[in-house]
């Protein structure tokens, strides 16, 4: 079966509860710039990971393990993965 | 063979030096810097993860670290209770690791601290904090960005429960204020062991504070510890 390359976009975002420096530092930095109406932010980070695997079921199981390993910290982090999409046949066979 | 003290490299370490200048110089016990691609801690008798910014700090202090070669030795090291300390990123890595429960934030304001700061030694009895007294009130420094400990609440009462929180910040005199917390962390943590209590991490750097000439000779109360698992040498 010929592999795929999977373009993953993965979100990891602070936990909810876990106290978040960086986004009440961004939060009071937009007040500051006197934009009002500002609920909430978290700080995070978007990774675009391109993975070769079968089908998007692999390419979605290799991500989560990625993330569940080295990607989020789950003691103080989540994740979800956004999207997943097809690049370009690779041609070489799995 | 007893060969001492193994202070392990990582690309980024800092206070790999002065962790042996500590060991060697100031307390006389063998010590060798250990690089991170090694297998083998065989023969170590402790074992110091130093400060410093491993692997660029990316994706999060001590995350990458975790995965170098050395630290399978250093996780069987640990589980067959042989003492570890994790000094500063010493102490992210241990989180990342799971030796030690819990994580490390930000500091709360995200400012980097390099300063003088006190902690009060919370109990004697662990493999790191034998040598000192309880609520004895060391100084010695801190300097990162993220020493902002976080456990969630059950972890929390776990290890006020079982007494594994080793240091706190204090004031001079020993007593916790909210500005002696310089970080923010969870119970004013500094140092925290596991439950066997041969692991130890603490964010202050005991080994910047080895000798009077530095400034403070109080991480001796903490360095000292190790004398009652390597010998020292004549």
């Amino acid at each position: 079966m010929s592999a795929s390359i999977w373009r993953v976009d993965i979100v990891v975002l602070p936990k909810d509860g876990v106290s978040d420096p960086q986004g009440e530092a961004v939060k009071s930095g937009l007040g500051l710039l006197g934009i009002s109406g500002v609920d909430r932010i978290r700080v995070g980070r978007h990774l675009e990971v391109d993975v070769a695997a079968a089908d998007e079921a692999a390419a979605r199981s290799i991500a989560t393990t990625m993330s569940e390993k080295l990607l989020a910290n789950l003691v103080i982090e989540q994740f979800r993965i956004d999207s997943i999409r097809a690049l370009q046949p690779t041609g070489r066979q799995l | 063979m007893n060969r001492g003290v193994a202070i392990v490299s990582f690309p980024g370490s800092n206070g790999d030096r002065d962790a042996v200048d500590a060991f060697a110089e100031s307390i006389g016990v063998a010590t060798r810097l250990v690089d991170y691609r090694e297998e083998s801690l065989d023969g170590f008798e402790a074992v110091v993860l130093p400060g410093g910014f491993s692997y660029g700090d990316y994706l999060r202090t001590g995350a990458i670290a975790r995965f170098a070669p050395v630290m399978t030795a250093v996780q069987q090291f640990a589980l067959t209770g042989g003492p570890v300390l994790g000094i500063c990123n010493g102490f992210q890595i241990l989180t990342e690791a799971h030796l030690l429960p819990g994580a490390i934030l930000p500091n709360r304001d995200l400012r980097f601290h390099s300063e003088w700061v006190h902690i009060r030694v919370e109990t004697g009895e662990t493999a790191w904090s034998s040598a000192a007294a309880d609520g004895e009130v060391l100084t010695m420094p801190v300097a990162h960005g993220m020493g902002n400990y976080f456990a969630d609440p059950e972890i929390l009462a776990t290890l006020e429960h079982e007494n594994r929180v080793v240091f706190r910040y204090c004031d001079a005199d020993g007593h916790l204020t909210e500005q002696a917390n310089i970080n923010g962390s969870m119970h004013a943590i500094a140092g925290i062991c596991n439950q066997k209590r041969n692991v130890v991490g603490l964010m202050p750097h005991p080994e910047r504070a080895a000798d009077p000439l530095l400034g403070s000779p109080d991480g001796l109360r903490i360095l000292n510890a190790v004398t009652s698992f390597v010998g020292r040498l004549v």
